[in-house]
């Protein structure tokens, strides 16, 4: 029979599903305020504002010479700064950080790819701002992650989708 | 990172973000989202965030209703309702109007109306159901962006009651033409198997054509599931292990179409998942191992490239190979590899080096040796991070000889650490360490004393109890237990001379413990200072109550009366008016127990052997209480989660109208149940009937103890385990101030033959030689201490406890040592001169910490078997009549010698039967009662015996059997009338559960009158348990499902899984079904159904399902309280394994 000594009490409290994941991605400026903000796993809006803040906050205090990889409570951060813009990613202790850092990569590679060439359809005279594009840029994220786990990275495919939406809103 | 991706980067933040850009001025003064976006830049304060969002929501919220609004507009305003939400400003009036706008939308709006209720509701949202019809006429629409877009929606969020209705056209479209279909159908599938994995139990053929698809794409979605299954259950996939090879030989080979390169890797991620799932599948498994080598090798030599996405891939490699079946010269590969992580200028990577090298040392610790010099420079790294994953590598690797010098470099981070959970992670290792490897008895206080301080309030509360429940266990010898105490003593005195205000409250109630039972030690120290000394605690404003509780406690065991009683008199009058009751109660105790000396004398003995009270902590003394309770009609005790689930689920709207057959909302309740793990190991109530409060017990086991010595209750003696000091021969260290300076001088000396080296350098390699001592010994020292299963409740992160068990450690070390040997590798191979003691010392250590295991554990399983009438309830059914026959040997057992000759007596046409052991039942000078009970298929039958024991005939004979649970009725005549000497009558009663209780009883009289004319009567009882009634149930699975649904009682528990080398959850069935003669109905993946009868036709069901390690179990019934009933019994069953 069980005994308590037996038990592990850091089980964590989830499924076995969750127990390697992304737990949110967050991108975030230098003024550390938030430009977008991803959560796969259920946070109360009430709490994300401070839980935001706080995470932004160890962020930043890093210096560049720094390990891009910080506790924080209970779960990892995986922070990559490019320029004023900070994107933030919230992973269990089980996860790969530097997949992960890459993977932060990855996505502003296809953000990058991606608004570089919407700039022509739209024939805007300068680049987009992630803001005024907030919905793009989640649905691009969707692509590549879904419930915490990576499910895309291949560049075209996670355009793929997007792009056919702008073709048929164009015609 | 390569600089041209870095150059073209720093065009993006232009992108991002909106300072001085002059395009977005434009736009945003045409669009409400823009002015939005630009207040939102202005902003400068919290409080002008708050005036801007709130008029916002205003606007939105009148926009959004008006009958005008276009879809475009309505599209806009959800993005603006994104925005809001994301500053943490609920948007909750839009979620149905987000909903609407995935019906009604066309394409971009749309999708954006999905990508809004995705972001809005949470999986449990009740609008979520509003969702289901769009989805389905989506997902049957003509136009793949549509499709497209229900797929990625119900792959992210879908109410699990629904997933029958999409089902099949989610099945269907894993055959449609486009790649990207059948992918995201695969990911949905994926959704379902996480929130619903019997759901789909029927298509894991699906997905094994999903794996063998033409397009990496969808094969490496199909992973996903895979991952997950095999994590579940490795066993059942062992024969993928070939497929899972050749995918990955040809990702690795570059086989893979051009765009799923990144960075000219080709598909990273999808090595590094398949790199996880052959982790999973060699794991302790050689043949599964071997057929992996040869890829994994490959995989090491072609990530050369200088990339942080191939230290990733190889990052996970060196794991895969540590995990699975050693491989000698691969385990030579990967440990070079993890020498250029940790070698690495670059943070990140060296990071990552330490975590490798953290997760390989617990297959083998000697290869931190190779590394020694890198970790001691890690450990003085400026930046924090690395610091603490090198402590937690040093964690991993300490043993007796190391453990003062790592303790005090994880002190000393503690007392630079900021956060909370770093302080509380790391208190515990530190104590967990301690207790483990301690050297003497004084630096053990000291560093407790170290821990309490710095670990203040936050820490766990047994770490407190463990150290006081070590203290008052002490050691054999009785000098060496005085010693420690005292040193306690000592070491507590100054300390509440000095600043007590400054202590946190838990190092207080330890001080306050400790003084009580132990200050009488030191001889120069008078009880009143004492009391004084704590009287003081009570003065200060910061105490919590609960440590006043503990100091009046410590006063009642100090006081004397007499010269004391001013200090205690006064005490007492102050809090025997508190509003506290504890207090009050402690207040009082004090005030009586220092006015009568004698009576304290026999609560609180003092200077005996301190014994160890054992704790009834299953409070299984009350089962006869309870369960007579419940005979009596009183409610089945509920947990308070299944409590409040009830209340919610009366307050929810009911969906149970959906009909679905099994009961899928398992998992959330098991959420709770697992918050408090001690639940169920305590409880052997019915239902858990005294859990909560046990636990309560358990969480501050150190009260009871308290508690226990006021009111000394006598009995329930454990036999005590003598614990050995271990060190104590090895170091025989003054009593007082060891200091830890001269821990490491002494530790320092045996290295005598230090080559000159510059001063830091040789600094260094000293710590080298105190930190990695031991590892190079005989490893299976420390291997030992750590594979051991270690009582210690700290361990807060398992990372992975190895396997190993085969590893041939020694083989491969020798090869890897190939470093030339260098003034540290002298140094240690000095200190290895000295490995027999050394190893002696360990072993002692570890002996020691065991014997704390088995005597923190005895409370438990002492209190399970002691239960009082397991045996006269529960006898062993037997099969056949001849078991006990053959030797009534010198022995001579009337009770044995009667039963193998009434076996003679039952009735023939019971005689086949099962039946249970004969039990005496009572006697007297003329009579013997015995019985038994026989399990027929449609019945039970008592079988009472009547053995005229006398010399002479008995008259009027009369058998009178009654019950109150149970309805009994006479199968043939009860015997009655004459019986001659020496003869034997026999009754027989057919049994049939009234009112279900855990054990049921019958109670019988014989009346008689002896020759003489004298009338005697005898009473019996006789207790059935349950299980005897319970008989198989076949049903099938859709019968089992619409009874299910109308069944009214019910009771869950979490039981635990049996783990042999079966399936658990199988193997788990299978006892219960021998032990309980249940019915399996089905085993599905994870999920088991099982029914039974209680006789006659009262049917049981249960539903099992395997939980992170638990069997949730759910029963129900129509009849009351027999779910409890039995789930006491399956309790009992899965116990006495």
């Amino acid at each position: 029979m069980v005994c308590t000594d037996n038990i592990d009490f850091t089980i964590p409290l989830q499924p076995a599903a969750d127990r390697r994941m992304i737990k949110f991605v967050l991108m975030v400026n230098r003024q550390g305020q938030t430009r977008l903000s991803r959560y796969y796993h259920s946070v109360e809006l009430s709490r994300r504002a401070a839980l935001e803040a706080d995470v932004v906050r160890y962020c930043l205090s890093r210096k560049k010479d720094q390990c891009s990889f910080v506790e924080y409570k209970d779960f990892k951060v995986v922070y990559r700064q490019y320029a004023a813009l900070y994107i933030v990613v919230g992973i269990t202790d089980s996860e790969n950080e530097l997949s992960i850092y890459e993977l932060v990569h990855n996505f502003v590679e296809v953000l990058d790819k991606y608004f570089s060439r919407v700039s022509v359809y739209f024939s805007l005279q300068s680049e987009l701002d992630i803001m005024f594009n907030l919905d793009r840029v989640h649905i691009i994220l969707d692509e590549m992650i879904q419930n915490g786990h990576i499910v895309e990275t291949n560049k075209s495919r996670i355009l793929a989708p997007l792009t056919a939406i702008d073709k048929m809103v164009e015609s | 990172m390569s600089d041209v991706v870095e150059k073209t980067l720093t065009a993006l933040p232009s992108l991002l973000s909106l300072d001085s850009h002059p395009g977005s001025a434009k736009l945003s003064s045409t669009s409400k989202l823009g002015n939005l976006i630009r207040g939102i830049t202005e902003l400068t304060s919290k409080h002008e965030e708050e005036k801007l969002i709130q008029h916002e929501l205003l606007a939105i919220k009148e926009q959004v209703s008006s009958p005008n609004t276009t879809m475009r507009q309505m599209k806009e305003l959800m993005v603006r309702s994104i925005y809001c939400e994301m500053l943490g400003y609920e948007a909750s009036f839009s979620y149905i109007h987000a909903i609407k706008l995935a019906q009604q939308g066309t394409v971009l709006e749309k999708r954006v109306g999905y990508l809004a209720v995705s972001l809005f509701l949470n999986e449990s949202h009740e609008l979520l159901l509003l969702l289901v019809n769009t989805v389905l006429k989506d997902l049957q629409s003509t136009n793949l962006i549509e499709v497209c877009m229900a797929l990625t929606v119900v792959s992210q969020m879908f109410p699990k009651d629904m997933i029958p209705a999409i089902l099949p056209l989610v099945e269907e479209k894993l055959n449609h033409p486009k790649e990207i279909i059948r992918r995201k159908a695969v990911l949905a599938l994926y959704k379902f198997y996480l929130i619903a994995p019997n759901q789909v139990q029927h298509i894991h053929n699906k997905f094994r054509k999903a794996l063998c698809d033409k397009d990496p794409g969808v094969m490496t979605a199909s992973l996903h599931i895979y991952l997950q299954m095999i994590q579940e259950n490795p066993d059942a996939y062992k024969d993928l292990t070939p497929s899972f090879v050749t995918i990955l030989k040809q990702v690795v080979g570059g086989k893979l179409p051009m765009d799923f390169n990144y960075h000219t890797v080709p598909a990273p991620w999808l090595q590094i998942q398949l790199l996880r799932i052959l982790a999973l599948l060699g794991k302790n498994d050689q043949s599964t191992s071997e057929v992996m080598y040869e890829v994994l090798d490959e995989s090491l030599r072609r990530a050369e490239m200088n990339h942080n996405i191939t230290y990733a891939i190889l990052y996970e490699c060196v794991k895969c190979i540590y995990t699975i079946h050693p491989k000698s010269d691969l385990l030579e590969k990967a440990a070079k590899c993890i020498g250029n992580f940790v070698l690495s200028p670059k943070i990140n990577l060296k990071y990552l080096g330490l975590k490798a090298l953290t997760y390989v040392v617990q297959q083998d610790p000697k290869l931190a040796l190779q590394h020694q010099m890198t970790i001691i420079e890690c450990l003085d790294h400026p930046d924090l991070i690395i610091k603490r994953e090198t402590l937690e590598l040093l964690f991993r690797i300490t043993n007796a000889q190391n453990v003062t010098v790592i303790v005090e470099k994880m002190l000393e981070f503690l007392c630079i650490s900021e956060d909370d959970h770093t302080t509380i992670d790391l208190v515990g290792k530190v104590a967990e360490l301690a207790e483990k490897y301690a050297p003497d008895n004084e630096w053990f206080i000291e560093t407790m004393n170290t821990v309490f301080s710095l670990g203040g309030d936050m820490m766990q509360p047994d770490i407190p109890n463990s150290f006081l429940k070590l203290l008052s266990e002490g050691f054999d010898s009785v000098e060496e237990d005085r010693k420690l105490k005292l040193f306690a003593v000592n070491s507590y005195v100054p300390l509440l001379r000095g600043e007590p205000g400054k202590l946190p409250q838990r190092f207080l109630q330890v001080i306050s413990w400790v003084l009580g039972e132990y200050s009488h030690l030191r001889e120069d120290l008078e009880p009143a200072e004492v009391l004084s000394l704590l009287a003081k605690l009570l003065d200060m404003k910061n105490s919590s109550s609960e440590t006043k509780s503990w100091v009046l406690m410590a006063m009642t065991k100090l006081c004397k009366g007499g010269t004391d009683a001013s200090v205690t008199q006064e005490v007492s009058e102050t809090y025997s008016s508190s509003l506290d009751t504890v207090l009050r109660q402690r207040a009082h105790e004090l005030q009586y127990l220092s006015q009568d000396p004698e009576l304290r004398a026999r609560v609180l003995p003092r200077g005996a052997n301190p014994e160890t009270l054992e704790v009834d902590s299953s409070l299984s003394f009350l089962d006869r209480f309870v369960s007579e309770a419940l005979a009596a009609g009183a409610a089945p005790y509920k947990p308070p989660h299944q409590r409040q689930e009830e209340l919610d689920q009366s307050k929810a709207l009911s969906l149970e109208p959906y009909g679905l057959s099994l009961p899928i909302s398992m998992s959330s309740c098991s959420i709770t149940d697992r918050q408090s793990p001690t639940l169920l190991s305590m409880s052997s109530g019915l239902s858990g009937d005294s859990a909560d409060l046990s636990h309560k017990g358990g969480s501050s086991a150190l009260k009871l103890d308290g508690v226990k010595r006021v009111w000394g209750r006598e009995g329930y003696l454990a036999q005590r385990e003598p614990v050995e000091e271990a060190a104590q021969v090895e170091v025989p260290s003054p009593i007082q101030s060891p200091g830890r300076q001269g821990e490491g001088d002494s530790l320092h000396s045996q290295t005598p033959t230090q080559t000159p080296t510059p001063e830091p350098e040789q600094e260094k390699q000293q710590l080298a030689s105190s930190l990695f001592v031991g590892l190079a010994s005989q490893s299976s020292v420390s291997l030992m201490g750590k594979s051991e299963p270690t009582p210690q409740r700290f361990r807060r992160k398992a990372k992975g406890q190895g396997p190993g068990s085969s590893f041939n450690a020694s083989e491969q070390i020798s090869s890897s040592l190939i470093s030339p040997p260098s003034a540290v590798d002298n140094l240690l191979c000095n200190n290895l001169l000295d490995s027999n003691n050394a190893s002696e010392l360990a072993e002692q250590t570890s002996q020691l910490s065991q014997r704390l295991t088995t005597a923190n554990g005895t409370c438990h399983t002492e209190a399970e078997l002691t239960e009082p009438d397991t045996k006269g309830c529960n006898p062993a059914l037997r099969r056949d009549n001849c078991v006990v026959a053959a030797d009534p040997g010198p022995h001579d057992d009337p009770g044995r010698l009667t039963e193998v000759c009434l076996d003679s007596y039952l009735p023939a046409e019971l005689s086949g039967l099962s039946h249970s052991e004969i039990a005496p039942l009572c006697a007297n000078q003329s009579l013997n009662l015995s019985a038994c009970h026989v399990q027929k298929e449609d019945s039970l039958i008592l079988v009472v015996f009547i053995i005229n024991s006398s010399e002479s005939a008995i008259q009027q004979m009369l058998l009178q059997v009654d019950s109150e649970e149970l309805e009994v009725s006479c199968l043939c005549d009860s015997p009655a009338g004459e019986m001659t000497s020496h003869s034997v009558a026999v009754g027989q009663y057919s049994l049939t559960v009234k009112r279900p209780a855990v054990h049921v009883e019958v109670v019988g009289t014989v009346s008689y009158q002896l020759p003489a004319g004298t009338s005697q009567s005898l009473q019996f009882s006789y207790k059935v348990p349950l299980t005897s009634f319970i008989r198989p149930f076949v049903v099938s699975t859709e019968e089992y499902g619409t009874m299910w649904l109308s069944f009214s009682h019910d009771t869950k528990q979490n039981l635990t899984l049996i783990n042999d080398n079966q399936e658990p959850l199988t193997a788990t069935l299978n006892a219960l079904k021998k032990k309980l003669q249940l019915h399996v109905v089905e085993v599905i993946g994870m999920e088991g159904i099982v029914a039974c009868r209680l006789l006659q036709d009262l049917p049981c069901l249960m539903h099992c399902r395997v939980n992170a390690g638990w069997l949730a179990v759910w029963l129900r019934s129509p009849v009351p309280d027999l779910p409890d009933c039995l789930i006491y019994h399956c309790q009992r069953a899965l116990q006495s394994l």
